[in-house]
């Protein structure tokens, strides 16, 4: 396996700037059942003092799978993607993703632990708008297993 | 205002939120993997699935945790009051075609913080017997 400790505390650049449209955002929050008015109506989220209609809670995660892909593919990493399961997720939001953002990401793996041939992986990609607001910090953790 | 949202007078910990089940069922896959552009296999294909150990395809964590965090954006009246949402993936959501899979969540506060206005709540996602997210944790803002 070559995802080892000598992963920790590795940076990536910063992902191509995501440009959160409306239409994505309803589309996710319908698939997810997010019922709220407030993903759908640009009316009714500025009334609620939002500058455009909001993503549902888990949306970051489009973005950040996009910081995440950068490590998956590192071909020094040589991550196997069928071996690869997804253990945990959080995400804390310092405000509500809106369309309209431009977001980017920064991905950081912030611990591997290798456990009986397979490997935990902790990731945190910090989302920020291009103007450089910070907008959310996404943390997954990912198990990698080891051959048999 | 067009939406009340919930005030701390109103919450106290040990306080049941309204539960909820979702039905999963083949096209919601279909519907997920379109809108978080999450391809993998193991969603669609039942015969990949079975091919690594899976009696069939299975839900995508992720669309259980976003399906799951309604019960509590719906209780606290603005989706944009959840700043914080974490859960940790236990078991997978089978998915038959026939029937599909249904998912029960349901919450309870654990916490209130009259000092920052903030309440955690703790969410139970069961599929069956299954506890299928485990530490499900929300942090709502509220008024």
């Amino acid at each position: 396996m070559a995802v080892n400790a000598v992963f920790t505390g590795r940076s990536y650049p910063p992902t191509a700037p995501y440009a959160v449209g409306r239409e994505k955002i309803r589309e996710f929050a319908e698939a997810v059942g997010a019922d709220d008015v407030v993903h759908i109506d640009s009316v009714q989220a500025r009334a609620r003092g939002y500058r455009d209609v909001i993503a549902p809670p888990t949306f970051a995660v489009l973005i950040a799978q996009q910081c995440d892909r950068q490590f998956i593919v590192d071909p020094e990493a040589g991550i196997d993607f069928n071996r690869l399961v997804h253990g945990e997720q959080r995400f804390v939001h310092h405000r509500p993703i809106t369309a309209g953002d431009e977001i980017v990401g920064v991905l950081t793996v912030d611990s591997v632990k290798v456990v009986g041939g397979n490997a935990m992986v902790m990731t945190r990609s910090e989302l920020s708008t291009i103007e450089g607001e910070p907008v959310c910090t996404a943390t997954s953790t990912v198990v990698i297993r080891g051959g048999e | 205002m067009t939406n009340v949202v919930l005030s701390i007078k109103d919450v106290e910990v040990g306080q049941q939120l309204p539960s909820r089940t979702i039905h999963i069922s083949r096209a919601s896959l279909v519907q997920y993997t379109g809108a978080s552009l999450d391809r993998n296999r193991l969603h669609w294909d039942e015969r990949f699935a079975r091919s690594v150990g899976l009696p069939d395809v299975i839900a995508h964590g992720m669309l259980t945790m976003g399906t799951a965090i309604n019960v509590v954006s719906n209780w606290v009246g603005d989706a944009g009051r959840v700043v914080e949402y974490g859960v940790r993936f236990t078991k997978p959501v089978v998915v038959p075609y026939e029937g599909g899979a249904d998912v029960e969540a349901t919450g309870v506060v654990t916490v209130v913080d009259a000092q920052t206005r903030r309440a955690t709540v703790e969410l139970k996602v069961t599929c069956g017997t299954d506890k299928v997210l485990g530490r499900a944790l929300a942090v709502v803002a509220l008024d």
